[in-house]
């Protein structure tokens, strides 16, 4: 294993639940500031692939790869968890339902982690989250607690918490599909934004134009397996396979 | 009814009902200390110790409190346990509530959706950090309630401790039954204080969970 690995190198995953089979095998590489799309039907995997990029679903075989080092290393169990630790303070990760902590202010939810992982003083920690609420135009709200606010404010509190990290790569599943169609756009500008400051992220989402419009590639998933990948102008215009197709043209008509 | 006599005898119930209180708050204490290890054992990474917290609970909430309390002062003598009535009354009921706060404090938990442990490890926090930051605060909040259940029970349960001679409520009012012949009287004394006792605890409980509520 001397061989040069990308920034992130997804080796040969493959994951089952019992006999079902969700990833059969696959491989995809992400450069360094490159935004990946993965698009697809439902139960198709999207999730499952995401989730075992900080082996959050561990992958039943195959290699996950961040930055020259394996997430998903063999090792006794202590010091696995010490190492996905690590990792994971470096995988930012942005979910469907936000899962921003209730009992906390949108402060607390951004700056527990730094405090309690990285350290950080209390004074310094209050810096960071204002600073990050302040990028996802949550600022005003800082002293709010998650009830007390809509859907796409949660969302972007979720990804300011996820920033605070610092982390290499950022995931997101689905992170507009919860939410009234009226709040898409405010959390689709602030991951535009973190486009535009080249952050590598990897996408799950259900929309295309907004794949279309911040992606470098697209990937097309079914049952398991990436049927196409390509950069979008290619992939929407121009998709080579059947099911590509057949799958583009359910959805580019439903969200047009 | 004959109220003077109960006029007359209310201070020694009064005195036995602060046994039955005492009894209580140590039966609690032990009883919570019991839980948090049960569920500590129930929700354990290793099958074994997965298996004894199980296996506590069902023995214990699987047979009766009192036939607990009878193998623990009658039979204890037999297998070199000896302890006092007073003893064995905190330790049987005890061990016994924490088999019942086990379950009460490890439905809490798992109660808290998934997610949150998700977004917890994510950001790079290990498991017991997860535990005490993220699902502990929230599952404790939900506990009160039913933990308050729980001591609203156990108060109740002090009453069999009666059946192995300690001093409490239910034992004296059987005791001046001995010498007034006034049953109704004795258990009605006893229940009211009993009643009392229960109602205080339980508004504490309420105002508690009040209290604790997330904004
Ligand atoms: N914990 C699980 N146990 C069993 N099957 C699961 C589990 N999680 C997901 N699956 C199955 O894996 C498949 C892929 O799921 P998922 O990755 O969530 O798909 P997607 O995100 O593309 O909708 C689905 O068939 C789903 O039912
Ligand atoms: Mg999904």
């Amino acid at each position: 294993m001397t061989d040069k690995k990308d920034f992130v190198d997804i080796r040969h995953a493959q994951k089952s639940y019992g006999n079902l089979e969700v990833l059969k095998d696959i491989s995809l590489t992400v450069e360094r500031g490159q935004i990946v799309a993965i698009i697809g039907p439902s139960g198709s995997g999207k999730s499952t692939l995401l989730r075992a990029i900080n082996d959050l679903d561990p992958l039943t075989k195959g290699e996950i790869w961040l930055d020259g080092v394996q997430v998903n290393k063999k090792l006794p169990h202590r010091q696995y968890e010490k190492h996905i630790n690590e990792m994971r303070q470096q995988i930012g990760m942005v979910f469907q339902h936000f899962n921003l902590f209730p009992h906390m202010t949108a402060r607390d939810n951004v700056s527990m982690a730094p405090k309690m992982l990285k350290g950080l003083s209390k004074e310094a920690a209050d810096k960071l989250a204002e600073e990050q609420l302040d990028k996802v135009g949550m600022l005003e709200r800082i002293d709010y607690y998650p009830s007390q606010l809509s859907g796409g404010q949660k969302q972007r509190v979720a990804i300011a918490r996820a920033l605070a990290m610092h982390p290499k790569l950022m995931l997101f599943d689905e992170a507009t599909s919860a939410l009234d169609p009226e709040l898409v756009d405010e959390v689709n500008q602030v991951m535009k934004k973190l486009a535009e400051e080249d952050m590598t992220m990897i996408i799950v989402t259900h929309e295309m134009d907004f794949a279309a419009s911040v992606c470098d590639r697209v990937l097309f998933m079914d049952q398991g397996v990436v049927v196409e990948e390509g950069p979008p102008e290619v992939l929407f215009k121009n998709p080579s396979k059947a099911r590509t197709r057949e799958f583009l043209g359910k959805h580019l008509g439903a969200t047009k | 009814m004959d109220i003077d006599l109960m006029l007359k005898v209310y201070p020694f119930f009064l005195e036995a009902a602060g046994l039955t209180i005492l009894l209580s708050i140590l039966t609690a204490i032990l009883g919570l200390f019991c839980g948090i290890l049960g569920v500590a054992a129930r929700l354990s990474r290793f099958a074994f110790i997965r298996f004894l917290g199980a296996a506590y609970v069902s023995v214990f909430r699987g047979t009766p409190a009192l036939i607990q309390l009878f193998i623990l002062y009658f039979g204890g003598p037999q297998i070199g346990i000896q302890l006092d009535a007073f003893e064995a009354g905190v330790i049987g009921l005890g061990v016994n509530a924490g088999a019942y706060m086990t379950e009460t404090i490890r439905g809490a938990i798992i109660s808290i959706d998934k997610g949150q442990r998700e977004a917890a490890r994510t950001l790079g926090l290990s498991n017991w950090q997860a535990m005490y930051k993220i699902i502990l605060p929230q599952a404790a909040r939900l506990m009160v309630r039913p933990l308050g259940v729980n001591l609203n029970m156990l108060i109740k349960a002090t009453a069999l401790v009666a059946a192995i001679s300690v001093i409490e409520l239910t034992y004296t009012a059987q005791r001046y039954i001995g010498s007034t012949y006034k049953p109704f009287e004795m258990f009605l004394l006893a229940g009211v204080l009993y009643m009392i006792i229960i109602y205080v605890v339980g508004r504490g409980v309420t105002w508690l969970d009040r209290k604790v509520q997330i904004t």
